[in-house]
């Protein structure tokens, strides 16, 4: 290795370094290490994503546990964190979603700041269009928690929608004309990737161990409690293991002989060629299942819902294009001549509440944070935070308890399908 | 793409079948604790592998059909009639 630099301070990242280190010709270490596994660590955490990440540096920034290890089977971010459309937002239908998903965004508020790594938080507004007057119903709804948790959210009308975003058609012309719509705007985009390793080489230089290729194949229990993992590079005792691994929840819960209330479905994105900026805001349709946004590249960036039919792969499909294709030129038809060139699935983890699943299991020292489905990007940070908080101290955060394992057999569901079953 | 070969209609396209979910014997609400209620309702097994499903042919003979097919890579070793009402 060259130049061996101190373990415990890696350079940060700034404008100066970048010139200097332009002129200078000398190249950044790496963003993380690469180590042995420890026979013992005080927490393993499994899934190499947001929230895996979250959780693992804030167990060291906020708690001072650093003998912690993220296990990651891929590489980091290769799960749905590194594939999803990026969309931060806290318009959602339940006073307990608000208040989750409002203190998330106010983290990555902060965030590039607090990681020193530019992740690019454009809160340029997150539209969602009505079509029905049942949907509209919703939308005031919606607009009204909002704002009684401190939200700005409000519903608008055509013209206002019409100004904020030209390139829509909002006369009476299309199938189903937009007839008002919700307006969000602390809403927007984000770099997923920059996030995922904004946390993973902070969380590095606080002294936790990022492995990849390492996956968990079995979970030790005994007396009710969880004793340590097996992984393909051998056997890691830890009193307490938190498992963030969203599609692939049920494949490690079931390990620890834990039965979960998820689903796994793909869900597909596309982008087209690069066009000239055109559109600043976040535009969703729940009727016609889809949402469009502009990257800084130029590039729009289309989804949807979840795939019909559950399953663990990740292929895309010519059926999803097709109707993403005509579902976008319903909303803006001078986009006729744009192409499509790339699309993908990730896997999203399906509850029947359309919320998370956080917080202690029965199995002692066994903690979840799955459920995300296809709206967990934007709770990284604040998952992290209270995931950290839960195994460090012993006690369930406030923000969290709506959300536990038990509320499906206590009857306690957080109903959030009006926000999140089409809107990530 | 799933192709399903219906036992009444032929191989079919998926997208005119409707997924319903895991096939799961339906316990007797007679003498059926209120958790043991809501574990059939929402727990799922969700292999990543084999997993035992039920189908409806949409828009075809309208029948249910039990499906078992693998999760990961999508095969269907089996597509059988299981009556009109879908129990199993
Ligand atoms: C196309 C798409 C669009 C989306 N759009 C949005 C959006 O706009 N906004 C939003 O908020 N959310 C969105 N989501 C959802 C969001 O991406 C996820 O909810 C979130 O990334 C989940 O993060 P995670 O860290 O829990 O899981 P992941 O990032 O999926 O990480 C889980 C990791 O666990 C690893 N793993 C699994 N099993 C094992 C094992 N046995 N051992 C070790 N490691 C294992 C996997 O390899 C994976 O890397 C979208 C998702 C998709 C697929
Ligand atoms: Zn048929």
């Amino acid at each position: 290795m060259r130049s061996r630099r101190s373990r415990s301070s890696p350079p940060r990242y700034s404008g100066f370094g970048l010139i200097r280190r332009g002129l200078t010709g000398t190249s950044w270490p790496p963003a993380w290490r690469r180590y042995e596994p420890r026979r013992r660590y005080d927490v393993v955490v499994i899934g190499g994503g947001v929230h895996g990440l979250a959780t693992a540096y804030y167990l060291a920034a906020q708690h001072g546990l650093t003998n912690v290890a993220v296990l990651e089977r891929g590489y980091l971010g290769g799960g749905a964190s590194g594939r999803n459309t990026a969309i931060i937002r806290s318009n959602y239908l339940t006073p307990e979603g608000v208040r989750f998903y409002d203190r998330s965004v106010r983290l990555y508020e902060s965030l590039a700041a607090e990681l020193n790594f530019n992740a690019m938080f454009s809160q340029r507004g997150h539209l969602t269009l009505a079509h029905s007057d049942s949907a509209l119903r919703i939308m005031r709804w919606r607009a009204e928690v909002n704002r009684l948790q401190g939200v700005d959210s409000s519903v608008i009308g055509r013209a206002e929608i019409a100004s904020l975003v030209p390139s829509l058609d909002v006369t009476d012309h299309p199938r189903f004309p937009i007839l008002g719509g919700l307006w969000h705007p602390p809403g927007g985009i984000i770099r997923h990737d920059a996030v995922v390793w904004g946390y993973a080489r902070a969380a590095d230089a606080l002294g936790v161990h990022l492995h990849q290729d390492t996956e968990v194949v079995g979970i030790d229990v005994s007396g009710g409690r969880v004793r340590g993992v097996r992984t393909n590079r051998g056997q890691i005792a830890a009193p307490a293991v938190v498992t963030c691994t969203a599609g692939w929840a049920s494949t490690v819960c079931d390990l620890a002989g834990i039965e979960l209330p998820i689903t796994t479905f793909p869900l597909q994105a596309a982008v087209t060629e690069p066009v000239r900026p055109f559109l600043d805001t976040v535009v969703v349709s729940g009727t016609l299942h889809v949402y469009v946004s502009q990257s800084d590249r130029g590039e729009l960036v289309f989804g949807a819902a979840v795939d019909p039919v559950p399953s663990y792969s990740t292929r895309g499909s010519l059926e999803f294009t097709e109707n993403v294709a005509a579902h976008v030129l319903e909303l803006m038809p001078a986009l006729a001549q744009v192409r499509i060139l790339r699309q993908w699935a990730g896997l999203c983890d399906m509850t029947p509440d359309f919320s998370p699943i956080i917080g202690p299991t029965p199995v002692e020292g066994f903690y979840v944070d799955v459920g995300w489905g296809t709206y967990g990007f934007k709770a990284g940070p604040v998952a992290g935070e209270a995931m950290a908080a839960l195994v460090a101290t012993g006690k369930t955060p406030e923000l969290i308890e709506p959300f536990d394992l038990a509320r499906f057999t206590d009857g306690r569901l957080v109903g959030e399908r009006g926000a999140a079953a089409v809107g990530h | 793409m799933i192709t399903l070969v219906c036992p009444h209609c032929g191989p079919r396209d998926a997208t005119e079948f409707a997924y319903i979910g895991e096939r799961t014997a339906r316990p007797d609400p007679n003498d059926t604790t209120p958790q043991e209620w809501r574990g059939y309702l929402y727990l799922r097994s969700n292999p990543a592998g084999w997993a035992d499903e039920l189908w409806l042919h949409r828009a075809g003979c309208g029948r249910y059909l039990a499906v078992r097919r693998h999760r990961t890579t999508g095969a269907v070793d089996e597509v059988r009639d299981v009556g009109a009402g879908g129990e199993p």
